[in-house]
Formats: structure tokens, C-alpha cells, sequence
């Protein structure tokens, strides 16, 4: 008897948690194509809070541009210097390893806004400010201790012999890098481009404060300015069909790479 | 041999190296020369101006109810978020059905965007086309102002970061809970322990180091709140949920001062810096 009592209490405790979880999901989709006064979807349900979204300034398609453009050169440069430096770190002993890996990790102990301060200054400098590239770069930044973690540990995992089988047959270190060890680290890869991809695509302090060209925004930061102009008056209805397409690629992508969730939030808790 | 490896050890690490010598340690060195600098956003380096710049921390009206306010919602925060997903970690470490179900339910609100799931809870809270009032009144119930009070403000940004990062948490905990061994619960079961028992004097215990992860997580990321009080709250009502970064912000770009900008911020890191090695410390004491 105790046992289905702890069996019902288990499932009433989880099944409500579950439903406390998903609600405001489910009504953010219900609430974007749902009849609401005030917004562009008057009578019935359809997609009128989207197409009010199509027309706003300069444009969702403008705005779903910008952030594409932006998490896929940072997922670029991300994946570009991690390779690099996690097979570096793995497999070469060099002058200032250990420090510039410190160094490298150390970026995590330094608040976003300390540095986001002095970035803003000098990207005006080099002239990269209210520019994508400089955005893409500066978001780069905050991927690079996991990312570089990420790589060093696939390719220590990797095992030596594989390396040295290919050395005899007279390839260098690059070609081992290209036709070898980057088929062996994938799964790190796809990591490591996950993670970046998302916190490019959702990152909302860094556009605000660097980029300013209504043109550029990306669409956090296109989403949340809506809210505010139109009147006064808020448009909750695009509001909320904003944030369905800011979500949906969020979702698909943890659907089709659930596993690689886990193992990102693992490789975190080594760390610790 | 051994001489060239060295150097394509060398190469392979450069780019590296050049990247976090241009994005890191130069803007770490120029925050410092700003922070002693009289140093308008338009104008730029006007020269020396110390200590002005840290002296007017103190004197800037929002600065101490800033801190006191970020202190709070840490606190508030912290022991909310560790408790619900140590909770939902138990729960989907279950091996019943459905547990594969609930770990994803509570996992999705975490692939959203903060700014996202902020504005998601902008329309959930508004009485324009929030479901919640409706709610209310049909058991009975009046409306709630959910954002208009300085303490309903504060909550319902609580139940927003709880809500988006309780599964995140939890994942880091049930690779804890995974990592104990089942022996050592058959042990206290031996031992005649009951499973609240075995669940503060084993588990608890044995989870230290995933705890530790935890609470140093989001001790961080909750003193360095910006995103959901900028969009939700807006600081408001009152200027009563202006947290220490929102200031930072502010004074940036609505006051025009870098100078007394990059003082906040470089104020902030150093307090940061001292927490980070007290946690350190204590949890590898601990241990």
C-alpha cells in the first residue's frame, strides 16, 4: 500500500511541476496567434501579431538576418580559435601554455559589463562598433573559455597511437589536425557550435550596448524597443509572436541535439 | 624535431593568444585607466580624474539601494533555485516512466533566451493579455498588480528566473545524484535508515561538489542580474529593482559618464573576485 501512495504522490508532485513548467510556454504560441484587442489580430485566430511583426520597422526579415548573421560567425570564430587552441593545449608543449590556458579561463571570472564598458570604446577605435563583425567578436569572447576547455579535453581523449600511425606516414601536424583529429572530436564540436549558436542567438546586453542602427539590431534587442514605441501603447500580441521566433530554432535545435545538452552541462560540472 | 613542434605549438596557439591579448587584457587594463579618467561617452578621455570617479560611488543616490536591492534578490533567489532542482533533480532521477517526460518538461524553459523568456513574462504578467487575472477571477480571486508594487515587482522577476533556470540546475545536479554509487544506499538501508533518512545524511553529502557548482553559478549570475530587470521591471516601480549592472548601464549610456561607469564596474570585479575565492575556499575545505 505505502508503495502506490508514494507512486500517486510521486506522479501528482511531478505531473504538476510539469504543468507549472510548460504553461507559459504554451500560452506564449497560444497568446501570438489568439484575437486580442489592441494588436493586429482582431477577430479569430491566425497569424496577424506575425504579419504586424513582417512590417515593423525595418522588417523581421531584416532583424532574423542580423542574428543568423551574427551567432553564425560566432559559432565560426568560436569553433575557428578552439580547434586551434584546444589542439595546441592537447598535444604541443610551448612557451606560456599554462598561462595563456589560465588566462583563457579567467575570462569567466570577469563580469559582462566590466569589460562591455571599455569594448564599446575601443570597437569605436578600430572601427567595428555598431558593426555585426565587432558583435560577433566580443560574443566570441564569452565562448571561448568553455569552448576552449571543451576542445582541449576532446583532443586529450583522443588516443596518441592513431596521431603517430599517421606521423610515420609522413603527414604534418596539420594535415594530422585536418584528416584525423577533427573526425575523432565531433561530438565536441557539435558542443561547443551548439553552445555558442545559442548564447550568440539569445545574447541581449551585448547588441544593446554595442550595436545602436536600428537597421542592425538583432532581434532580442528588436523585440524588446517594439514593446516599448508604438504610442505608449504596447503591441503584446507581436510581442509574443516575437518571442516564438526567437524561441522555435532554440527548441528545434535541443530536440534534434538533446544528448549534447547533457554532455556540455557535464564537461561544466568537471570543471567545477 | 623537438625544436619545430615547439614552434607549431606555438602557431596553433597564437590565434588564441592574439584574441585574448586584444578582447580581454587590453579592455581589463583600459577599464582601469577609465575608472581614473574623466571620460565623457561623446567626448572621450578628458584626462585624469582621480579619486572623483570612486568617491561618487557613494554619493550616487541609487548606488546603496542598488547593492541592497541585488543582495536580496540573490539571497531570495539562491535558496529558491537550489531547493526546486535539487527537488525536480530527485525527481527525474527516478527510473519510473514518465520521468524521461518530466525532464524535458522542466528542462525547456532553459533553451530560451533570458531576454526572451523576460519578454515572454512581460505579456504572461500584463493584465492586457495575461492568463493570469483571468485565472484569478474565475476562483474568485481579484486581479493582481504583478508588476506594480516594489515586492510583487521582485517576486514575479523570482518566478521568472526560477522558472527558466530550475532545469538548467538540475542537470548539473542529477549528474551529481548519477554519480553515487547504489551501494552506498543499500548501506543505509542496512543501517535502517529511512529514505529522508538516507536522502540529508547520504545524499546531501555526496552531492557537495554539484551543490557547490550550483551555488557558485548562481550567486554569479544573480549579482550580475541586467537582462530581465531592464525588460521586465525596467527598474521600476520607483527605482525600487535597479540592480548594481542596471547602474552600470545607466550611468554609461543615459548619464554619458564612462568615467564613473567603468568605476562601478571596476568595483564590481573586485568584489566579485573576493567572493569567488571565499566560495572557493570554503567549498574546498569542505571537501
Amino acid at each position: 500500500m505505502s508503495t502506490k501512495l508514494w507512486s500517486t504522490s510521486y506522479y501528482v508532485l511531478a505531473g504538476s511541476l510539469a504543468v507549472l513548467f510548460l504553461f507559459p510556454l504554451i500560452w506564449t504560441g497560444y497568446a501570438s496567434v489568439a484575437p486580442h484587442g489592441a494588436t493586429n489580430q482582431q477577430d479569430g485566430y491566425g497569424f496577424g501579431n506575425y504579419a504586424s511583426l513582417l512590417e515593423y520597422d525595418a522588417g523581421l526579415l531584416q532583424y532574423l538576418w542580423n542574428s543568423t548573421f551574427v551567432s553564425v560567425l560566432t559559432v565560426a570564430f568560436t569553433l575557428a580559435l578552439s580547434i586551434a587552441g584546444g589542439y595546441a593545449f592537447a598535444r604541443f608543449t610551448f612557451r606560456g601554455k599554462d598561462t595563456l590556458f589560465l588566462l583563457t579561463l579567467a575570462i569567466l571570472m570577469v563580469p559582462y559589463s566590466t569589460l562591455l564598458i571599455p569594448l564599446y570604446s575601443m570597437l569605436g577605435d578600430i572601427g567595428l562598433r555598431d558593426s555585426l563583425i565587432g558583435l560577433s567578436l566580443v560574443l566570441t569572447l564569452y565562448q571561448l573559455p568553455f569552448a576552449v576547455f571543451m576542445m582541449r579535453i576532446s583532443f586529450e581523449a583522443v588516443p596518441k597511437e592513431i596521431e603517430e600511425s599517421a606521423m610515420c606516414d609522413g603527414a604534418g601536424t596539420f594535415g594530422v589536425l585536418t584528416r584525423i583529429m577533427l573526425f575523432a572530436v565531433w561530438p565536441g564540436l557539435i558542443t561547443v557550435g551548439l553552445f555558442s549558436f545559442l548564447a550568440a542567438w539569445n545574447d541581449f546586453i551585448a547588441p544593446l550596448i554595442l550595436v545602436s542602427s536600428a537597421d542592425k539590431a538583432v532581434l532580442p534587442v528588436a523585440i524588446a524597443n517594439l514593446r516599448q514605441q508604438s504610442m505608449g501603447a504596447v503591441d503584446f500580441g507581436a510581442t509574443q509572436a516575437g518571442v516564438v521566433v526567437m524561441a522555435l530554432p532554440c527548441l528545434v535545435l535541443f530536440a534534434l541535439l538533446q544528448r549534447h545538452y547533457v554532455r556540455g552541462f557535464m564537461s561544466g560540472a568537471i570543471k567545477g | 624535431m623537438r625544436h619545430s613542434r615547439k614552434l607549431a605549438g606555438a602557431l596553433y596557439a597564437a590565434p588564441v593568444a592574439v584574441f585574448v591579448l586584444v578582447f580581454f587584457v587590453a579592455p581589463l587594463l583600459l577599464v582601469g585607466r577609465m575608472s581614473a579618467s574623466d571620460w565623457p561617452l561623446l567626448a572621450g578621455d578628458r584626462g585624469i580624474n582621480l579619486p572623483q570617479n570612486y568617491e561618487g560611488i557613494a554619493d550616487n543616490p541609487l548606488f546603496w539601494p542598488a547593492v541592497g536591492f541585488t543582495l536580496k534578490y540573490t539571497g531570495i533567489v539562491v535558496v529558491i533555485l537550489i531547493g526546486l532542482s535539487l527537488l525536480l533533480a530527485v525527481i527525474v532521477a527516478d527510473n519510473r516512466r514518465g520521468s524521461g517526460f518530466f525532464r524535458s518538461a522542466y528542462f525547456l524553459p532553459t533553451t530560451l533566451g533570458l531576454a526572451s523568456a523576460s519578454l515572454l513574462f512581460f505579456g504572461f504578467y500584463s493584465p492586457a493579455i495575461g492568463p493570469l487575472d483571468p485565472l484569478l477571477e474565475w476562483v474568485g480571486l481579484e486581479p493582481v498588480s504583478w508588476l506594480g508594487t516594489p515586492n510583487a515587482a521582485l517576486w514575479s522577476t523570482v518566478a521568472l528566473i526560477v522558472w527558466k533556470f530550475a532545469g538548467f540546475f538540475m542537470i548539473i545536479l542529477l549528474v551529481g545524484l548519477q554519480a553515487i554509487p547504489p551501494d552506498v544506499y543499500e548501506a543505509a538501508r542496512l543501517d535502517g535508515a529511512n529514505r529522508w533518512q538516507s536522502f540529508w545524511h547520504v545524499t546531501v553529502p555526496l552531492l557537495r561538489p554539484a551543490l557547490g557548482l550550483v551555488l557558485i553559478l548562481s550567486v554569479t549570475g544573480s549579482l550580475l542580474a541586467f537582462d530581465q530587470f531592464f525588460i521586465l521591471t525596467k527598474g521600476g516601480p520607483d527605482n525600487s529593482t535597479v540592480t548594481v549592472v542596471q547602474l552600470i548601464y545607466r550611468e554609461a549610456f543615459q548619464r554619458f559618464d564612462l568615467g564613473a561607469a567603468a568605476a562601478i564596474s571596476v568595483v564590481v570585479l573586485a568584489a566579485l573576485l573576493v567572493l569567488n575565492i571565499v566560495q572557493f575556499r570554503a567549498l574546498r575545505r569542505d571537501a
